[in-house]
């Protein structure tokens, strides 16, 4: 905020000049740097195709339609093998995201210095990369099938729920820890009756929320050969039999539907 | 003494049960039993396949500690290149996008229909897949960043939208009506009134967003959509692990530094 | 019974917050210590049973040295020092039974305090405290069902529980109204001397400690500087603890009108 004088007449404006040419500066920059992005977008894309595109689509759409609903036969066990890599993908990954929250949160930590960069570091790593990459690297190495996917999944989720769980327990009541080590109890009876109670929302809370990612992020993965149901999408795709994609579409769209609600049912018990 | 301690001496002691029904706790207890089971028996393991491929998980983590940056050095620079411009693109063009549809899908500042169209383009966006937008639009537009950038534009609206149509439906409703109450017309109730009060959470979630984005962009390439995922998924199917690892390790280091750069924003702004 | 000798903390900030205190109580006796916010009530306290650890000094609870202890040692040791809190510190999400046995987590192994299996000498003796505190209807309750006087008689009941032999009690009506402080100190007081406990109990409320207790000790930023009986506690004493007010109407005595309903 700021008043000039102009004219013997202060004049009020929200900010003085200088920050204001600052911002219209940075917005000069901003675009600049927008017009150049979309050109390089531009230069890579047929803009033939994109006049084309609705042609295309409605191609697409009249061949797609109706779904092949005899189609459903083949899509059950695929759809249970998805189910399968989102359940016990997240199983898994909490099993080993519990001792890596553990030795990640600040007041758990056996050390500061050591352990706890390397939890941060099993975080980070795991974050970052996107179940997709993970299952194209598993792919490569355990070989195709619901096995690499599962893995994909769990090693994707331990540092979404570590880091998620690790929060929650730098954010517990350390009276409540206190008193339990106050009545001589040892280290892993403090956790189990001080830490543990108090965590066990949260975690359940995420164990839930992770699944319902877990399942949207399984639908893909047969894509690149991580079994699922991805995988028959993928064969559809490459023998362009767009009947079959769209009932996969709508078979995948209703299990995230599905699996929203379940979600937002077990938490809702929960909490 | 009393008769309630009198019942309760020498009686063995228990935890009452979390599901205080047993017939539900059994239920649900041997359910999941069978469930995991079953589940776990369909799952087949190659054993021998896996023992085969532990030399590569090798190879591969040896890749990790040499990464070879050098012999794909130009591919990886325009992959990287093409991936941080379509998480910027589509950042902007998705925040442009949602912010309408944000104030259109908050219940106290819109009319019904608008709130009704508004809540199922968001739903929508947010129930489908990158992966599977980004498959049906390379079918329809081609091979190629546009695709990309589509989709992650697609996606920015469905996750900025819905996120600021709540932080608009719990914001402090007096700011906004003692702007009302000046007479000021519906603009200038939104000027005034809501976005000094979003703005700051709607950056904070900009970049979040733009971080995400950078991290879809990474494997949209699977598909054919341009970017960073294209070179990665050449590099794994030439079994190049190095250079796969080298480009992992980018990705990282960008995601890393966005995080950073995220967190140092949003504390200024909030 | 329980000897401090040159206690001093200073904490990692340079904040000295014990200075050399030399304390001595012997078996049964409950004292009192007073002081404002700040004066090391709460450090002293926790330096006992070493949940704070000491700079320099010794503890003695018995004939053991508590400062020299190992890890393991200092756990049997504090079984023999039931603590209460200020805040209750129950866990509140575990029922006011797992509370009070988990005063003997001490006593029993990792596995069956896992499984919540407690010897059954334990749980009688759980419910006979409950049963005393009058709660052993609410045994299987959560915690923050209760109410805050109910909470820190479960609290009382999970120091007890450790068959302590001397009870650390840091602000115990802190958080609880008037009436209910009262019931609470009547209560722990009681139990004491039933138990034949020594006692430390933090108090701001002076008058309550001068109704209650039988040896008030001052302390002012990490000193010592009064110890005495109640009836000693005059005006001038309670200047040099807390500083200059009208101290008239603090050292009246209370009228004691709850006799009928104290728990």
């Amino acid at each position: 905020m700021a008043i000039s004088t102009l004219d013997g007449q202060k004049i009020w404006q929200r900010r003085d000049r200088d920050v204001q040419l600052k911002i219209w500066a940075m917005w000069l920059v901003g675009t600049a740097i927008f017009m150049w992005c979309w050109q390089q977008i531009s230069e890579a894309t047929t803009w033939a195709f994109f006049w084309d595109a609705p042609r295309i689509a409605a191609d697409i759409g009249g061949r797609a339609m109706p779904p092949r609903w005899s189609y459903m036969d083949k899509l059950w066990s695929p759809l249970w093998d998805t189910l399968n890599i989102a359940t016990l993908g997240t199983v898994m990954a909490l099993m080993m995201a519990v001792p890596v929250a553990f030795m990640a949160a600040r007041n758990t930590t056996p050390s500061a210095l050591f352990v706890r960069p390397i939890a941060l570091l099993i975080i980070v790593s795991s974050r970052s990369i996107n179940s997709l990459i993970w299952a194209l690297l598993l792919v490569k190495i355990l070989g195709p099938g619901v096995f690499a996917g599962l893995i994909a999944i769990s090693i994707r989720s331990i540092g979404f729920c570590a880091k998620l769980l690790y929060e929650a327990i730098e954010e517990i009541d350390e009276s409540q820890v206190e008193a339990i080590t106050a009545t001589g109890a040892s280290r892993w009876q403090v956790m189990a009756y001080g830490i543990v109670p108090q965590i066990m929302p949260a975690f359940a809370g995420i164990a839930v929320f992770r699944w319902d990612i877990n399942l949207r992020e399984s639908t893909v993965l047969g894509l690149v050969g991580a079994g699922g149901i991805g995988l028959q999408l993928q064969g559809s795709l490459n023998t362009l039999a767009w009947p079959q994609v769209s009932l996969i579409l709508l078979v995948i769209l209703l299990a995230v539907v599905v699996s929203e609600w379940v979600s937002a049912k077990v938490r809702g018990a929960i909490i | 003494m009393s008769a309630a301690l009198d019942a309760r001496l020498g009686q063995p002691w228990k935890k009452p049960p979390l599901i205080s029904s047993p017939a539900l706790r059994w239920t649900l207890l041997v359910g999941s039993v069978i469930y995991l089971i079953l589940a776990m028996n369909s799952i087949d393991v190659n054993w021998s396949r896996v023992y085969r491929g532990l030399d590569r998980g090798w190879q591969f983590v040896v890749a990790f500690a040499n990464p070879d940056f050098t012999s794909r050095a130009a591919e990886i620079k325009d992959g990287m290149i093409e991936s941080a411009v379509m998480a910027l693109t589509s950042t902007v063009v998705g925040i442009a996008i949602s912010i309408p549809i944000g104030l259109g899908a908050a219940r106290n500042i819109s009319i019904l229909p608008v709130y009704l169209v508004c809540r199922s383009i968001v739903a929508v966006s947010r129930a489908l897949n990158e992966i599977v937008v980004a498959i049906l639009l390379v079918a329809i537009f081609g091979f190629g960043p546009l695709a990309g950038f589509l989709t992650l534009s697609f996606a920015t609206i469905g996750f900025l939208s819905k996120l600021l149509a709540e932080e608009i439906e719990d914001m402090d409703k007096v700011q906004a009506e003692a702007v009302r109450a000046t007479g000021a017309s519906w603009l200038q109730r939104y000027v005034f009134g809501i976005h000094p009060q979003v703005v700051p959470r709607l950056i904070g979630l900009s970049i979040y967003r733009l971080d995400i984005n950078f991290r879809e962009s990474a494997v949209l390439g699977i598909v054919g959509a341009g970017g960073i995922g294209a070179t990665l998924n050449t590099a794994f199917d030439r079994y190049e692990f190095d250079t796969a690892a080298a480009i992992l390790l980018v990705i990282i280091a960008v995601v890393m530094v966005l995080e950073y750069l995220s967190g140092i924003i949003r504390a200024r702004v909030q | 019974m329980l000897r401090l000798d040159k206690l001093t903390k200073v904490y990692k900030t340079g904040d000295k917050a014990l200075n050399a205190v030399d304390l001595e109580v012997p078996k049964g006796q409950v004292l009192a210590l007073i002081g404002p916010s700040g004066a090391g009530k709460s450090t002293l306290i926790r330096c006992i049973n070493r949940l704070v650890e000491p700079t320099s000094g010794t503890v003695q609870l018995g004939d053991v040295e508590l400062t020299g202890l190992g890890l393991g040692g200092l756990r049997k040791e504090r079984r023999r020092m039931g603590m209460i809190f200020q805040e209750y510190a129950l866990v509140e999400r575990l029922t006011v039974m797992e509370n009070v046995l988990s005063g003997r987590l001490g006593y029993v192994g990792f596995w069956r305090s896992f499984l919540r299996k407690f010897p059954q000498s334990d749980v009688d003796e759980a419910f006979r405290l409950l049963d005393r505190v009058g709660l052993v209807e609410m045994a299987d309750k959560r915690a923050d069902e209760l109410s805050g006087g109910q909470r820190q008689r479960v609290g009382i009941c999970r120091a007890l529980i450790q068959n302590p032999s001397v009870l650390l009690v840091d602000e115990p009506t802190a958080s609880l109204d008037p009436k209910t402080s009262r019931q609470i100190m009547r209560l722990i007081v009681e139990l004491c001397e039933e138990r034949k406990l020594a006692a430390i109990v933090n108090i701001h409320d002076v008058a309550l400690a001068q109704m209650f207790v039988s040896r008030i000790v001052g302390l002012k930023l990490g000193t010592m500087v009064f110890d005495g009986a109640p009836a000693d506690l005059t005006e001038e004493v309670l200047t040099r603890i807390y500083g200059d007010e009208d101290w008239s109407e603090t050292i009246q005595k209370v009228d004691d009108d709850d006799e009928v309903d104290a728990a």
